[in-house]
């Protein structure tokens, strides 16, 4: 694994109780959101953009490397370079880019 | 200790906000002109809300001992129709020499279109004529990181502008080094679900350093929280950070930036 540089005031340690059962419960979550999109009655296409990008960052999360999030971000942004033509019609976002 | 939130909706906001917002120790807001959750009608929307943005709003602030200040703009979402923006956008010289009005903002890109830039650049160049900072919004989730290199190659095209006196906002872990290393200050917004959680924030604080970086609430009428910026910095304390270090991210560079204008003045800090 990467050891990052260190500049996390607090040790290893303490980061680990601060923070762990807080992330635990956002793991389980995670879980929990995939088995629910599982579940649920198929009513549209095979799959869904967003999803597999979803499972392009659960990989990031595992590989072992640092700046995960940045990594993540990077992962699910939209890499074109040029201006679309026109914004009419649209206001929010998606989370992810189709590819 | 005091803070300063230098991007936040009040006019989003309840009252009682102000007085939790004081009792937390904010003594000063700046609130960017944004959409309103809706596309205003006429360009005669926008006179009313920088008539609320320039007199009413300071009044509101001013009961609970907050300085409020402002920025002027046609907010990107409402920017597609480049003939209707640019006629709200004319009615901005008549605002800016108000005396809680420290410069253009918030422009930027939204979705990221050929309109917006061009709407953004007429902000930019209104900007270097009139001398004004300038705050920069960037777009969400998946469209930020390319508008964050359109912003960036806009103002780079603008020979007129300094980028000492720009702030880039809402950056996340992904574009905060094109932020500062493009020589332009850099704003962290904490929102519950669609940008930073305090806990990330301090991670960039972490990553990146103190120099040039903000952390705001951009508190508005979505899932947000006026409160945010006190909440990062107890989570800065949590893990020992230095009081110093906490006071330069929330308070310290927001008063060196926005400074840079002199109409923005706080008394008794």
């Amino acid at each position: 694994m990467t050891a990052p540089e260190s500049t996390c005031p607090a040790p290893r340690s303490k980061v680990v109780e601060l923070y762990f059962l807080e992330h635990r419960a956002k793991l389980i979550d995670i879980a929990s959101f995939l088995d629910r999109v599982d579940r649920a009655p198929a009513d549209g296409p095979e799959t869904d953009f967003r999803i597999e990008a979803f499972h392009r960052a659960l990989a990031i999360l595992s590989d072992g490397r640092a700046e995960r999030a940045r990594r993540i971000l990077e992962a699910l942004s939209d890499h074109s370079t040029e201006p679309i033509d026109s914004a009419a019609g649209l206001k929010g976002a998606f989370g992810a880019s189709p590819e | 200790m005091t803070y300063i939130d230098p991007h936040i909706h009040m006019v989003s906001r309840t009252t009682d906000d102000y007085q939790r917002m004081a009792q937390a120790g904010c003594v000063a807001i700046t609130e960017p002109a944004f959409w309103a959750g809706f596309d205003r009608s006429s360009p005669q929307g926008f006179y009313d809300y920088f008539r609320q943005l320039t007199e009413s709003e300071p009044q509101r602030a001013a009961q609970y001992g907050i300085s409020h200040y402002t920025w002027l703009a046609i907010n990107p979402k409402e920017a597609e129709d480049p003939g209707f923006a640019r006629e709200a956008m004319s009615l901005i010289p008549e605002f800016l020499d108000k005396p809680n009005v420290l410069g253009i903002g918030e422009i930027g890109l939204n979705k990221n279109s050929r309109n917006e830039l061009e709407i953004f650049e007429a902000h930019l160049d209104l900007a270097a004529d009139r001398g004004q900072l300038i705050l920069v919004h960037t777009p969400h989730l998946e469209d930020k990181l390319k508008g964050t290199r359109l912003i960036i190659d806009a103002i780079r095209n603008n020979s007129a502008l300094d980028r000492n006196r720009i702030l880039i906002d809402h950056v996340e872990e992904h574009t905060a080094r094109l932020v500062l290393d493009g020589g332009f200050w850099a704003g962290m917004t904490l929102y519950p679900e669609t940008k930073c959680t305090p806990q990330r924030a301090a991670d960039i604080v972490e990553t990146y350093g103190t120099e040039r970086l903000w952390i705001n609430s951009a508190g508005d009428w979505g899932p947000s929280d006026p409160l945010a910026v006190p909440k990062a910095r107890l989570e800065m304390r949590r893990r020992g950070h230095r009081p110093e270090t906490i006071a330069r991210i929330t308070f310290d560079n927001p008063r060196s930036f926005l400074g840079q204008c002199p109409k923005f003045v706080l008394d008794g800090c």
